[in-house]
């Protein structure tokens, strides 16, 4: 049980100390993945939402392509990215590789097709109740889409926030293609993993409880502001 | 919302078939619409009066040469001149004005704001303006539909059971506004089964049965003595066969 208490005590420390190297750490963390997240749901989203309105051919194959892509391994991902963005690869002349930037284009091959997998499941369930109403209405496909992700936005955040999970929680994809280089590229996960390896258990334990503590506070925020707008207006 | 002159009479239906599997559920339905009075739609359950209605606005494939509406076959443009009342009221998840904004937004219709509280207070959904559509009860739900389907200012206004389970407070201000917006130039296409209402509102009324027209009269003709067998049967309210 001591190594639970001596990680509380050091998390506290480092929270409350405002640990220079914590908040660089925590820093990166997020700018990687609310960045890659932005990205990803700005496509996402509205992608989502075309296949699950539009009836075209080959629709169905796209839409399993995007659910198969929904359980990529990060590894893999990291892989790809990296054989890619290394001097030898195709787009190696952009000289990305260990950078942030390499870490947020692994994150956006990872959220995306949870974001517009889970953005076309939602819809679809809309769009049975407002097709006969957009075809009478004749509304053109920008504002039907629109009008879609306004409806759906509290489902879509439960997406969103998904997304969110998968990205802030990964290590795989970013250790390989951003190095955990200090600091430059080190997030919460790699710094976890490696303090791990090093045997620095209270540390990386203290880092692995602020991510969950963030990540539990940002869920309940935003369930918590869900259900009470279903509470005030559609619970009379 | 002042518009005397029809632009899409008369609608002309030429040889109008829909199958789909090996069901005939439209066969060779020929009809001249051009009275600027009430049409009202009558029949048993599954003759093809929805899908007739359906065809008309352009919500199911059908031959759209078949379906002239002043000469010209169904388009976006002409489309854009009509619209519809569904049995059940689809409503999306905002507030009552909101609704009705969404309409005015997308079409950029030149509304003020006063006259949209006017109509809301035609409906008498003016109290429940900035509530969720949602939470509206059955008739509320309705005539807020009814509300948005008429604030475009439709040539044609297609309703489809507009009024099946609502109580008749519900049915009597929907049916106030039909006779208004019908002498403001709205053309009205109404299918019922209420033969009630029918008598009130019709100027004419065509009788589908098993994918065809049997009958299309003046609704005096038909309630008074109807042509067709079938039409006597209906009429009489003995079961179909």
């Amino acid at each position: 049980m001591e190594i639970y208490w001596n990680s509380i005590y050091t998390a506290i420390q480092l929270i409350f100390t405002l640990d220079k190297k914590l908040i660089e750490i925590l820093a990166l963390s997020f700018k990687v993945t609310f960045i890659a997240l932005l990205i990803s749901s700005i496509l996402g989203l509205p992608l989502g939402t075309f296949l699950a309105i539009q009836k075209f051919k080959g629709r169905a194959f796209i839409v399993g392509i995007i659910n198969s892509l929904m359980a990529l391994p990060p590894v893999v991902v990291g892989l790809f990215v990296y054989i890619n963005l290394s001097r030898s690869g195709p787009l190696g002349w952009l000289g990305i590789l260990y950078t942030p930037t390499a870490m947020i284009i692994a994150q956006i091959i990872l959220i995306f097709p949870i974001i517009a997998g889970l953005t076309n499941q939602v819809i679809e369930d809309l769009h049975e109740n407002y097709k006969d109403l957009f075809l009478s209405l004749v509304t053109p496909q920008f504002h039907t889409i629109k009008a879609y992700l306004i409806d759906a936005r509290y489902s879509l955040i439960t997406v969103i926030l998904a997304g969110l999970a998968k990205g802030i929680s990964e290590v795989g994809a970013v250790i390989i293609v951003g190095g955990n280089i200090d600091h430059l590229t080190r997030v919460m996960t790699s710094t976890i993993t490696m303090e791990t390896s090093k045997g620095e258990l209270s540390l990386a334990m203290a880092l692995g409880l602020i991510l969950l503590i963030m990540s539990v506070i940002i869920n309940l925020i935003v369930t918590y502001k869900k259900y009470n707008f279903k509470a005030k207006y559609y619970e009379k | 919302m002042k518009n005397k002159k029809n632009l899409l009479l008369p609608v002309s239906v030429q040889s109008l078939s829909y199958i789909k599997g090996e069901k005939k559920l439209l066969n060779k339905v020929f009809c001249k619409i051009s009275s600027k009075g009430i049409t009202v739609v009558v029949g048993p359950n599954g003759a093809g009066k929805t899908l007739f209605l359906k065809c008309l606005h352009g919500l199911i494939k059908c031959n759209l040469e078949k379906v002239l509406f002043a000469g010209k076959p169904l388009n976006k443009k002409i489309r854009l001149m009509q619209s519809m009342v569904f049995q059940s009221p689809i409503l999306m998840r905002r507030s009552v004005i909101n609704n009705l904004l969404f309409v005015i937004n997308q079409r950029k219709i030149n509304i003020k704001r006063n006259e949209v509280m006017t109509l809301l207070k035609k409906v008498d959904l003016l109290h429940l303006a900035k509530e969720q559509a949602i939470v509206l009860s059955g008739g509320e739900k309705q005539r807020l539909s009814v509300a948005r389907a008429i604030i475009t200012s439709p040539k044609i206004l297609f309703l489809d059971e507009a009024t099946s389970n609502l109580d008749p407070y519900s049915v009597n201000i929907i049916e106030k506004i039909i006779k208004e917006v019908n002498k403001k130039g709205t053309k009205v296409i109404a299918v019922t089964h209420d033969l009630s209402q029918a008598r009130r509102l019709a100027s004419e009324i065509i009788f589908f049965n098993k994918g065809s027209i049997s009958e299309h009269t003046k609704a005096s003709s038909f309630f008074d003595q109807p042509k067709s067998s079938e039409g006597k049967i209906f009429i009489s309210g003995k079961l179909f066969v």
